[in-house]
């Protein structure tokens, strides 16, 4: 058949390339400096005492550090890679250039808008999903384009076989869409305020079977498809075993898509949900493993080129990487082992062995190989290349060693127990202080990455400046010649399948949502998994004020408010959380790190002046305390300009507001304020210092009103009123 | 918001047995899938996994390494 000429779209590679590089250096600063909150709380306090500001809090800076690692940054990675490798292996130009450039744009539009409200404090709280509901729906707008146009390049193609990379970019863009449409479901009560329609246990399951999916299909799966793609191409030989590919894929996909409980274990998911978690994240390690051999054996006999070529190093650590953290997945999902491991920094070290080395330097890798294609020269300094891979693999062991080391110690020292049968480290405190050096040895860990990637900008902007710009690539190929639909003789199964993009489409689908669906429904649908305690009590006004400041600040970043049934925790914090508890949170608050205290108990274990020194400097209540201040919440007044709204919101979603304690909303919210401020004035040095203040109407009260309320629901009423 | 549709299985009998329905399914289609690969002639399977490896560029791909 007659050869087709056509060019492929090298400028929309560039420019994710830039934007990877970009993002990625804006990325791990920000996470540099949450790592420097550790060790100095005051860091950014750049106007001395009690003058905090309030968007450079830890609260706030760490959303944006993750957002920004993982969909900045590798968003942007895996957008290049497959932009670059889908064009090749499909023998086709993009779909639609237009198409490219909203997929490009939009996406960067969204980053900025992200790195402009999470510091501002819009936030719905939950975690990879922080985003407040008019980004979220560009998210999918944006997200829905990338699929058009991926899906429009396979249907348009030269190449009548579908290489396994491609299927592994079908399942993240279905995967993706399905969890993102479903975690973020929100009521918005105004232009950046929303709720989540999930409550409590509900809203806790939807989330992380949506986190750990993110983490399985937007860092695992698309990182996937890249390594079957760039690992052979720059080794010069095909993957180790393609069948294997095959069951990798499949297997991986089914397996995932039930694993989010993991991150739930020995709370108050039901326990059945929990064990269905447990089974299916041990499983994942046959696919995770059965993909990290094929990747390393696909350089037997090359290992040569090794020693020679630093995108292979970059690569052998990512893989290699990636085979270490998917053993420790399945290792923590053991409830004995989660148990040491959750909401200590174990868990931090772990998904940055994952984001580090797999992300990337499977990123690094790639940029670097595809700078001498996109620039048609060599690479600018292969010397620094290789500064960079020791560079950063020494960062990476200067990362993760020591948060192994804290976990643990935080794990130990939390559970330790006197013989009299007290807690041996009562105070919380001690066991942050303990691992203050661990925090300082990580954040040279990161410094180092982060320089290492300078070195990577450096090298690549130089490589750009001496290269010539070929924007489109002139290649030909024959096109496809019509076969019916139908299996032809001496096809395979799969063979057949693969040529049917939509059909395979839809499998890929069903087989993402049988595991979700089994998993979600059941919790939210039979009343019976979660059962009411009739002392339980929607928020007051004040309270629900105070609840969705607790969210603004991000105090869930650090404080669990979920208590385990464990002796050592109900010692420590009071009695274990129940799925009752929580049927009126909109959105869960459980945390899944414990750098503070859990508050699930806090409340009326202090009194309010407690709270309030404590928000205005917790190293004036608590010596050592490495919590950021919050010194703008006695300044800024309380904006209930919505209260009404967020009622109404959430009465729509379940919660029994009356009709009249919506109306009276105000008039009760004020009451409880005067109350807070009055209980503030039995402390002379409140009243010398902010006595004429009218702290009745700041933040801070309606923020003490909450904390003063958490947990205290079921001491109204003993446990016995447990009711099915 | 969900409550308009979920008191529908509050009552439903038998619906612990969803999840082992599914766990059938999924082996079913583990078992098919995995004798359908091992199935798979090799001649089709060389030449898929040479599919990156192809260079069929006019500009000769470049080896700088």
């Amino acid at each position: 058949m007659e050869k087709e000429q056509f060019y492929y779209d090298n400028k929309i590679v560039k420019m994710f390339l830039w934007a990877t590089i970009l993002w990625g250096i804006v990325g791990m600063l920000v996470g540099l400096t949450v790592a420097l909150l550790f060790i100095y709380p005051g860091l950014l306090e750049f106007a001395g005492s009690g003058n905090s500001i309030s968007w450079l809090s830890f609260g706030r800076l760490r959303p944006l550090h993750t957002n920004a690692v993982i969909f900045a940054f590798v968003g942007n990675g895996i957008f290049l890679g497959v932009y670059y490798s889908t064009q090749r292996l499909l023998k086709a130009r993009m779909f639609n250039d237009v198409l490219s450039r909203i997929n490009f744009w939009g996406w960067q539009a969204i980053i900025v808008a992200a790195a402009i409200t999470l510091p501002l404090g819009f936030t719905s709280s939950k975690e990879y999903a922080e985003l407040e509901w008019p980004i979220d729906i560009a998210v999918v707008v944006v997200w829905v384009v990338f699929g058009i146009n991926l899906i429009g390049t396979i249907l348009k193609r030269r190449q009548r076989h579908i290489y396994v990379a491609i299927w592994f970019y079908i399942a993240t863009f279905i995967t993706i869409a399905v969890l993102y449409v479903f975690n973020n479901l929100e009521m918005p009560v105004s232009a950046f305020k929303s709720y989540s329609v999930y409550s409590g246990v509900q809203d806790a399951l939807i989330q992380w079977w949506y986190g750990h999916n993110a983490v399985a299909f937007f860092l695992t799966t698309p990182v996937l498809g890249l390594m079957y793609y760039f690992v052979p191409k720059v080794a010069n030989r095909p993957i180790y075993s393609y069948r294997l590919s095959i069951i990798h894929f499949w297997t991986l996909i089914f397996l995932y898509i039930w694993a989010g409980p993991h991150h739930l274990l020995y709370t108050a998911l039901p326990e059945w949900a929990q064990n269905l978690g447990t089974v299916f994240s041990v499983m994942l390690i046959f696919p995770s493993w059965g993909g990290m051999i094929n990747g390393l054996l696909t350089l037997r006999g090359a290992w040569d080129k090794v020693r020679e070529n630093p995108v292979l190093k970059f690569f052998v650590v990512a893989i290699t990487g990636y085979g270490m953290a998917t053993f420790e997945g399945p290792m923590l999902s053991f409830k004995n082992v989660n148990a040491i491991g959750h909401y200590t920094d174990w868990i931090v070290g772990h998904v940055h062995i994952a984001a580090l080395a797999w992300n990337g330097f499977m990123i690094a890798g790639i940029v670097y190989w595809l700078a001498e294609k996109l620039w048609k020269t060599p690479l600018y300094s292969k010397k620094l290349a290789n500064a960079h891979f020791w560079i950063g693999t020494i960062g990476i062991l200067f990362y993760a060693i020591p948060l192994y080391v804290a976990g643990f110690t935080q794990a130990f020292m939390w559970k330790q127990f006197n013989p009299d049968g007290t807690l041996v480290y009562g105070n919380f405190l001690e066991t942050v202080t303990q691992v203050i050096p661990m925090y300082m040895m990580r954040a040279i860990g990161g410094t180092l990455y982060l320089t290492g990637f300078i070195l990577l900008a450096i090298n690549i902007i130089k490589t750009a400046k001496a290269g010539s710009p070929v924007e489109d690539e002139l290649a030909e190929a024959a096109p496809l010649k019509k076969i019916s639909g139908q299996r032809i003789a001496g096809e395979g199964w799969h063979t057949w399948l693969e040529r049917r993009t939509v059909l395979f489409t839809i499998l890929t689908t069903v087989a993402i949502l049988i595991g979700g669906l089994v998993e979600i429904v059941p919790v939210l649908l039979v009343k019976s998994n979660v059962p009411t305690i009739s002392s339980v009590k929607p928020y007051t006004p004040l309270e629900l004020e105070g609840r969705d400041i607790y969210i603004r600040e991000g105090c869930n970043n650090c404080h669990s408010q979920m208590i385990r049934p464990f002796r050592s925790e109900v010692e420590r914090y009071g009695e274990y959380s129940k799925a009752g508890e929580f049927i009126y949170d909109f959105p869960f608050l459980w945390g899944s790190r414990r750098t503070g205290p859990d508050v699930h108990r806090i409340g009326g274990k202090y009194n309010d002046n407690w709270h309030f020194n404590h928000m205005l400097d917790p190293r004036s209540t608590s010596p050592g305390s490495i919590m950021p201040r919050y010194s703008w919440l006695i300044k800024n007044d309380m904006n209930a300009s919505n209260l009404e709204s967020k009622m109404r919101g959430l009465a729509t979603l379940g919660v029994p507001y009356t009709e009249e304690e919506i109306s009276g909303a105000k008039q009760a919210l004020l009451t409880q304020a005067k109350e807070v401020e009055n209980n503030l004035r039995q402390d002379p040095e409140y009243v010398k210092n902010y006595g004429s203040s009218n702290i009745q109407n700041k933040e801070i009260v309606a923020l003490i009103a909450y904390l003063q309320r958490l947990g205290t629901d079921i001491k109204a009423n003993a446990p016995t009123a447990l009711k099915k | 918001m969900l409550r308009f549709i979920s008191h529908n299985f509050d009552g439903m009998e038998g619906i612990e047995i969803y999840p082992i329905i599914s766990l059938l399914l999924f082996f079913i289609v583990f078992v098919t899938m995995l004798i359908i690969v091992i199935k798979m002639p090799k001649k089709n399977i060389d030449e898929i996994s040479q599919l990156p490896l192809d260079n069929d560029t006019n500009s000769k791909e470049n080896n700088y390494e």
